[in-house]
């Protein structure tokens, strides 16, 4: 994936004030991202996190899909292995976004690169892309958006938290339905059009609830719709480009 | 202001997997070129995700939860932004429970 680098990866380059404009430039993100993290602060309430283990959370996973899915199947007492299966499923498809991104990353040494690194988010990815194919040399930026996102992020679980703790918000209230429809807005910019997407995702979804119907214990219903929708569309595009190394 | 080893022990797994995604996809995928599968399958891993993840409960949730998947779907179409699309969601979903008594 990465390219050797041209004259134009040799000048990148990583300045205070491209983290500075990083971090204004996130700021619109800011108000999109409240009630996403304002579900995730009265969840975890819900199901009985207290404010520092709430906080903690927040801080050093900083995922909002993945802390929805682990909160979703969340017990007394926690379950280590399921969260962190169900973590890892959700937060793999970063991987390779780090990847895309070695034209500035690849110039990065120390705490620069593996500091920018732990604040990568799927918008702090985009950002970075656009800004990079518009002709941006300061990695700097990537780094300043993931850090506002950051904060804004802990501050919106903190006031849900707080918040959801004082109103003490029953299971099945409509409030609920928010962890829906975050995914369900998340799903819409991800579709790629029926020729690839529609097969995969109608059999992610009925494998899902085939196993979820058969009561196997999460995150197998969530593991097994994901891999058996993913390995069908893996195939069916494989076999159409008619890649070798493939049966 | 407690932490109980439990929770503790959970947060940081999941602390861990998700910055070995972030990091470890970086430093592996750079020094080694993935096989073809693997980066296909990864393009396709997070729509399945999430479509894996609603499929049971928006199935299970009636036509309430039907009604309120459309208008996340439309709003978010229409306005491309994240927090409208719920909020407008959590709307219909509130308005028809209300309507319903």
């Amino acid at each position: 994936m990465a390219e050797p680098p041209g004259p134009a990866a040799r000048r990148v380059v990583f300045t205070r004030d491209g983290v500075r404009r990083g971090v204004l430039r996130s700021m619109p993100l800011w108000v999109g991202m409240l009630p996403f993290g304002v579900v995730i602060g009265v969840l975890s309430a819900a199901k009985g996190l207290s404010f520092a283990e709430t906080m903690l959370m927040t801080t050093i996973v900083f995922a909002g899909a993945a802390q929805l899915v682990a909160l979703e199947l969340w017990a007394d007492p926690a379950p280590i292995l399921a969260a962190t299966i169900a973590t890892l499923v959700v937060n793999i498809r970063m991987a390779p976004m780090g990847a895309a991104l070695a034209p500035w990353l690849d110039r990065l040494r120390g705490w620069r690169l593996w500091g920018t690194l732990a604040t990568l988010v799927d918008h702090s990815f985009a950002m970075a892309i656009a800004e990079q194919r518009a002709g941006g040399r300061d990695a700097g930026y990537l780094l300043g958006v993931g850090l506002g996102i950051w904060i804004s992020w802990i501050a919106c679980v903190a006031a849900g938290h707080l918040g959801g703790g004082m109103l003490q918000v029953p299971p099945g209230h409509p409030l609920f339905f928010a962890s829906i429809a975050a995914f369900l807005s998340i799903l819409v910019p991800l579709w790629r059009g029926a020729r690839l997407d529609l097969l995969p995702w109608l059999v992610a979804g009925l494998v899902a609830i085939a196993a979820h119907r058969a009561a196997l214990p999460v995150p197998l219903p969530l593991l097994l719709g994901t891999f058996a929708g993913a390995g069908l569309g893996a195939w069916m595009e494989l076999r159409g480009r008619g890649a070798p190394g493939w049966k | 202001m407690e932490v109980r080893l439990d929770v503790l022990l959970a947060i940081l797994g999941m602390a861990l997997v998700t910055y070995a995604s972030r990091a470890g996809g970086y430093a592996v995928l750079r020094a080694v070129r993935a096989p073809d599968w693997v980066q296909v399958l990864l393009r396709h891993l997070p729509g399945c995700l999430f479509m894996a993840y609603v499929a049971p409960p928006l199935l299970a949730g009636g036509p309430g939860a039907w009604a309120g998947a459309a208008v996340v779907v439309a709003v978010q179409l229409a306005t491309r932004n994240l927090g409208i699309a719920i909020l407008s969601g959590i709307a219909a979903v509130w308005g028809l429970a209300w309507l319903a008594g």
